[in-house]
């Protein structure tokens, strides 16, 4: 998806200005909109990749302006929306009004640990093997889907070369939408500066993404 | 709040101060409240979940991961080789540290991390990250003009010095390797990871000497 989220080469977003000592929040609801997030992505009802669509989905005035911890949080509202877990009513009225989905599980206290150090690993088996190897050269595809995809908009139709096959991983394009995992081999992809940028790019510069499979063809 | 009745009447109501919440801090509060009444959510895990990452979970780790590869060249191998394994034999792993890749600074090339499309970060090694690794103007300029951002950080490269820029465009997440510092011989882990910064393992910094760490 062409959305504002796809932020790489663009111009005129601002200064960085890293902050001295940053403190891990800026406000309590911070606190709470993590482990707000972090629970309910417990439910098993949508994947990673559904929820980086959900952010990728709001508008663009809203996700540039809003701090992180607010992209999450609407992203949060429509998922849980989407699912039937709660209904907008219930947000404004910030009681609930109804019985809604009931989730495959919940978050108790005594199982974060256990959660947050399992984590959820994606990479999956496949039987097909690598279609490229290292040192080939690749060319990216072009394409501008409506739906999610993990190809840069920067990296798109651009030559480079495979540095490493990463091994199989769930494909984000089709996991995004409820598609099934479909498992492709990823690869280390490295462009050299000038065959992104053009004229003017830092002669130093290599860039590389993790490319799945379908996003490459043989250059 | 008695702070507020020091006498400097300011021509407005300073009492609604303690009911004022932001527009955040009411949209939060309502999800949290029905989620919660709905039996969806257990807020004393949230508090765990907060103190975990408050507390257990930050850049000493990968500090330790840093340092345990400048001292011990077998686990400098490994973490090159299989960071996600040589990483878990420290004790850390999990969320968003499930696919771990060490990528090593050299006196010729210069790492550094950034996520374009969102916010990947290795969790698991580093925390959780800094307001600037998410925000748009560190995404959007990491890959186009890396100088230009180590200059706000501070960070100078020599000119000849290669930049590698790894875009956390899928599920692995990295760890960079900073050199060490000259001078460190002798040094136990346990010092030498006093040495490691976030932002080195990031890439928009280098590791302290000996001097500045102290």
């Amino acid at each position: 998806m062409n959305g504002p989220h796809d932020l790489g080469g663009q111009h005129g977003l601002g200064p960085i200005a890293p902050e001295k000592d940053e403190p891990y929040f800026h406000a309590e609801w911070e606190k709470r909109a993590l482990g707000v997030t972090l629970s309910c992505g417990a439910f098993g009802a949508w994947t990673i990749d559904e929820s980086r669509h959900a952010r990728e989905s709001l508008p663009p005035t809203t996700y540039l302006s809003a701090s992180y911890y607010e992209v999450w949080t609407r992203a949060l509202q429509a998922l849980l929306k989407r699912h039937g877990f709660l209904t907008q009513a219930e947000l404004d009225a910030g009681h609930m009004l109804e019985k809604g989905t009931e989730p495959k599980r919940t978050l108790r206290a005594e199982m974060v640990a256990d959660v947050l150090a399992k984590g959820g690993p994606c990479d999956r088996p496949i039987a097909t093997p690598p279609r490229f190897a290292a040192g080939e050269r690749v060319r990216t595809k072009n394409f501008n889907p409506e739906t999610h995809t993990r190809l840069p908009r920067y990296a798109r139709a651009k030559i480079g070369v495979v540095e490493a096959v990463q091994g199989s991983f769930v494909f984000p394009d089709d996991n995004a939408h409820g598609k099934g995992e479909n498992p492709q081999w990823v690869y280390t992809v490295v462009f050299d500066g000038g065959d992104i940028w053009g004229d003017g790019a830092d002669p130093t510069l290599t860039v590389s993404i993790d490319a799945w499979e379908s996003y490459l063809e043989r250059a | 709040m008695s702070e507020h009745h020091h006498g400097h009447d300011h021509g407005h109501d300073h009492h609604h101060h303690d009911n004022h919440f932001t527009d955040m801090e009411a949209r939060v509060k309502a999800l949290e409240t029905v989620l919660t009444e709905k039996g969806l959510i257990d807020p004393a895990a949230i508090d765990a979940i907060v103190e975990t990452y408050e507390t257990k979970v930050g850049p000493r780790n990968g500090a330790c991961v840093v340092a345990k590869a400048w001292s011990d060249p077998q686990f400098s191998d490994w973490l090159k080789r299989d960071a996600t394994a040589a990483i878990a034999s420290l004790g850390f792993a999990g969320r968003q540290g499930e696919h771990m890749r060490a990528v090593f600074n050299t006196p010729e090339t210069h790492n550094l991390v950034v996520c374009t499309l969102c916010s990947c970060y290795p969790w698991a090694v580093l925390g959780l990250p800094p307001v600037w690794y998410k925000a748009p103007p560190y995404r959007s300029r990491a890959v186009i003009d890396p100088r230009g951002v180590l200059a706000e950080f501070g960070l100078e490269l020599p000119v000849e010095k290669k930049i590698r820029v790894w875009d956390s465009t899928a599920e692995l997440r990295y760890l960079v390797v900073p050199e060490r510092p000259v001078g460190t011989e002798g040094l136990s882990e346990e010092e030498l990871a006093d040495l490691v910064t976030r932002d080195s393992m990031i890439g928009t910094g280098l590791a302290l000497s000996r001097e500045v760490a102290r």
